[in-house]
């Protein structure tokens, strides 16, 4: 577990982000991650109930797509794993926040219209303008331009299944 | 939710004084659920808590709906006050204020 911790430290401070620098609270929120690997087989955030099912719950596998918004808004995560750089200062307190995941049936129906589109997306033929699809990664926001995703996002370490097609 | 018919590790009953009746809805895994727990040990009330996390099937089913009508993003922890006021998060002066302290 203080393995975990320390490497996942490391990794999180090496892309520019800070994880709480309550040691205590943290390392029970990696100890939930890792309950949560070994009951699901993925990092799924320990504060929210998972679907037991790694494409439902793809946005909220640890770095969840809510992480930056709520870094921006309240100073950090919804579990408060991540905090901003107003944290690590002292200019900003970490409390409970409100929960920006949209309810089931709406993710049901996001993935469904993203679904439709990544399929057209595909069957678009380049008209000349782009050299190489644009990739996005739905963790970070990085961007690439390549045939295929990169197999590990080099900013966030995010896995390939979370990039999404931008252009 | 019947907590008296669940494994003590999926949720349990702990006597104290009654302000109402209390459930408090968490995840085992969740860092506020687990702070709310103890803020409600510490103040002494009577109150439910259940781990939906770790209800399968047809229970868990059960308390994601009891928690979703009161709450319907249904996020944790969700603490319940006489089957009328939920209280979502950990938001301790909320939860003191509800309960009379």
């Amino acid at each position: 577990m203080d393995k975990v911790y320390r490497r996942l430290n490391d990794q999180v401070e090496k892309s520019g982000y800070h994880l709480n620098p309550d040691v205590e609270f943290t390392k029970d929120l990696v100890w939930g991650l890792l309950a949560n690997e070994q009951r699901y087989g993925y990092w799924s955030c320990p504060c929210r109930l998972s679907a037991n099912n790694l494409e439902e719950d793809l946005d909220i596998v640890c770095p969840c797509y809510y992480r930056d918004p709520d870094l921006n808004d309240y100073g950090a995560c919804y579990c408060a794993l991540y905090v901003s750089d107003e944290v690590i200062r002292g200019e900003r307190k970490v409390e409970s926040i409100p929960e920006r995941r949209p309810p089931k049936e709406q993710r049901d129906a996001e993935r469904a219209e993203e679904k439709k589109r990544a399929e057209m997306m595909e069957t678009t033929e380049f008209t000349g303008k782009l050299s190489k699809p644009v990739w996005r990664c739905k963790v970070c926001g990085y961007l690439c331009a390549m045939d295929e995703p990169p197999g590990v996002c080099p900013i966030c370490k995010a896995k390939k299944e979370r990039f999404e097609r931008f252009i | 939710m019947d907590v008296s018919n669940l494994d003590k590790d999926k949720g349990d009953h702990i006597s104290g004084i009654d302000r109402g009746k209390i459930v408090m809805y968490g995840l085992s895994t969740c860092v506020w659920c687990k702070r709310t727990k103890k803020l409600l040990t510490d103040l002494g009330v009577d109150f439910d808590f259940i781990y939906v996390d770790r209800l399968k099937g047809e229970e868990e089913n059960q308390a994601v709906e009891e928690v979703r009508h009161f709450n319907p993003s249904t996020s944790f922890p969700t603490t319940v006050i006489n089957g009328e006021k939920a209280i979502v998060g950990f938001k301790e002066k909320e939860i003191r204020e509800a309960l009379g302290f």
